[in-house]
């Protein structure tokens, strides 16, 4: 599993680092630091994550059911 | 062949082959596929390690949070390519249509995506260079190496340049708990990006969290040990810091060198293409069969004067990849500009740093949004009458509307009534951007002449 977020979209939401808190952790009130390269124990809360992210920011393959970046083909520019 | 029809054959079974094995070369290469390119793909890279992501380098990888090799990108989709890791291109024949290899191999192509990145600009002086300790960090295998010295906890850490790398790297060995020195050549950190009324709160940023930070000097020497160890790094104002880890942060070249006599029209400033991203001959000339992508590129933007920017921006490598794949493809009419407003972000002293726009265009900056004391705000740059540019720090949500306003070209100062505006920002003051004819450390966006050709801008460290 390897993941990128864009951070020019990603708004701190924080709804990742809820989900997924070994992956995903807010660093001060907005950034965001996540692990790249997750373990496989935490394909289904990156999964869950991927998909809660109200921006689309998370990028991610090697997940079971969503496809490399389903819902992520759409161009990263805004 | 007419256009239409050559096209289709191209698609269906041309030849691509993309130099530079990255951020903006495996999202053009996904991005060839996806929109029905079936013909041979070659990606080539002088890295022995599949694409990976920067940025973490100098964050996550640095607190901990990640490991230093295995930061490697998540693919859209397949790509089915020929990849060539661990060999440098080490020329282009124009005419012929090939690149040569390292190897001494030659790879022909019918279309050519260049996306060689830039490398990190090394201490000027070589054998100070040389010394152990002494590091860059701009690849994978320098993450490793600096993470490594990191962990073998040294007394002190010396930093060159406040820039935005430098700036990150030392908020996290301050996180780490271990002892930092910044020396900046300007009055304050990030003055190059973002100007001297926001370095100045990034001055304050790194002075509260424990940093050494020296501003307005310049570091004259790195000094060595007997056994070839930097011991002590020497500046202008006569001061001598003892470190044992010293990390250069002077901002990048780009990596132009390969195509030296190519014909192309490439320098140390990078490659200038148009807008759809074509390579422009050292004549001025655009060709149709040379593509350029990511921070190696210098394009031409609408909304900015139709200047030539170099922007040493993930989103921009993403953003013009896919403009330059889909274009590689297409015929005339369906080609797209790549009019992507610049955006970047930062992570520093646990503050969100964001901009888009051009700052360094900027002459005057208000602060629309809450305040530079409290280390949250909005600052808006103008430019002749234009809303040009803007930053947030920790207060990101607003960045959309200013990317709007911005694409609008609105008008400034502005006039609107924003939510928790202080009285500090009813009235704009010089964004204070350093003379840009010296050279700075690390401003993101570099904005450069008109012609494709000129080679004069020489980096001179001697002043340093
Ligand atoms: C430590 C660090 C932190 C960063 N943080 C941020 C951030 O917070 N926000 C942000 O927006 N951006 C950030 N960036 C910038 C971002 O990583 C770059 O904009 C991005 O990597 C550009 O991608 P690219 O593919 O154009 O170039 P690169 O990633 O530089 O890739 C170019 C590749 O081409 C290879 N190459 C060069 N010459 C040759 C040759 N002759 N033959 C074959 N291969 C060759 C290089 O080795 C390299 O692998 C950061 C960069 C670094 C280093
Ligand atoms: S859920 Fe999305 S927007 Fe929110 S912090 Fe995570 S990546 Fe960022």
């Amino acid at each position: 599993m390897r993941l990128v977020v864009d951070l020019n979209k990603c708004q701190g939401y924080a709804q990742c680092a809820f989900l997924a808190p070994d992956v995903f952790t807010m660093h001060g009130e907005e950034s965001l630091v996540y692990d790249p390269r997750p373990e496989k124990e935490h394909r289904e809360r990156v999964t869950r994550a991927v998909a809660a992210c109200p921006v689309r920011a998370i990028t991610a393959d090697g997940l079971r059911d969503a496809p490399a970046g389903a819902g992520q083909e759409a161009s990263d520019a805004r | 062949m007419p256009a239409e029809e050559f096209h289709e054959w191209l698609r269906r079974e041309g030849r691509i082959v993309i130099v530079g094995a990255s951020l903006a070369g495996l999202r053009a290469a996904e991005t060839l596929r996806a929109e029905g390119f079936t013909g041979s793909l070659t990606l080539i890279g002088d890295e022995p390690y599949e694409p990976y992501d920067r940025p973490p380098l100098s964050k996550a990888v640095l607190l901990g949070k990640a490991s230093p090799e295995r930061t490697e990108l998540p693919r859209r989709r397949e790509i089915d390519a020929t990849w060539r890791l661990g060999v440098a291109a080490t020329g282009l024949d124009l005419a012929a249509k090939r690149v040569r290899l390292a190897d001494g191999d030659e790879v022909p192509y019918d279309r050519l995506l260049i996306a060689t990145g830039v490398r990190a600009r090394p201490w000027p002086k070589e054998d100070e260079a040389q010394l152990d300790g002494v590091f860059v960090l701009r690849t994978r295998d320098d993450g490793v190496r600096l993470h490594r010295r990191l962990n073998a906890s040294p007394r002190r850490v010396f930093v060159i340049g406040a820039g935005f790398t430098g700036s990150e790297i030392a908020s996290a060995c301050r996180e780490r708990g271990i002892a930092v020195t910044v020396a900046e050549r300007a009055d304050a950190p990030l003055v190059g990006a973002l100007g001297g009324v926001v370095g100045a709160v990034a001055a304050d940023m790194h002075r509260e969290n424990g940093v050494d930070l020296r501003t307005g000097v310049m570091v004259t020497g790195l000094e060595g040990d007997s056994s070839g160890r930097v011991r002590a790094a020497h500046l202008s104002d006569g001061g001598v810091v003892e470190t044992d880890v010293v990390i250069v942060s002077l901002g990048a070249t780009r990596n132009t060198d390969w195509l030296e006599g190519s014909g192309l029209g490439a320098g140390p400033r990078g490659i200038a293409c148009d807008a759809g991203c074509r390579a422009f001959d050292f004549r001025g000339i655009v060709t149709d069969d040379v593509y350029v992508a990511g921070d190696v590129a210098r394009s031409p933007h609408a909304l900015f004067g139709y200047q030539f920017l170099s922007l040493e921006h993930w989103g921009n490598a993403v953003a013009q990849a896919e403009v330059a794949a889909h274009n590689m493809i297409s015929a005339g009419a369906d080609r797209r500009p790549h009019l992507w407003v610049p955006a970047f972000w930062s992570s520093q002293f646990g503050v969100n740093i964001k901009s888009v726009g051009v700052p360094s265009m900027g002459d005057e900056i208000m602060i629309t949004q809450g305040s530079l004391a409290e280390r949250r705000f909005v600052g808006v740059y103008g430019h002749q009458g234009r809303v040009i540019a803007a930053v947030s720090f920790d207060n990101t949500r607003w960045l959309e509307f200013y990317q709007r306003q911005i694409e609008l070209g609105a008008p400034f100062p502005v006039e609107y009534p924003t939510v928790d505006r202080r009285p500090e920002g009813r009235k704009p003051v010089p964004a204070d951007f350093p003379d840009p004819s010296l050279p700075t450390h690390g401003p993101t966006v570099i904005l450069s002449g008109y012609s494709p050709a000129d080679r004069r801008l020489v980096f001179t460290p001697g002043r340093h």
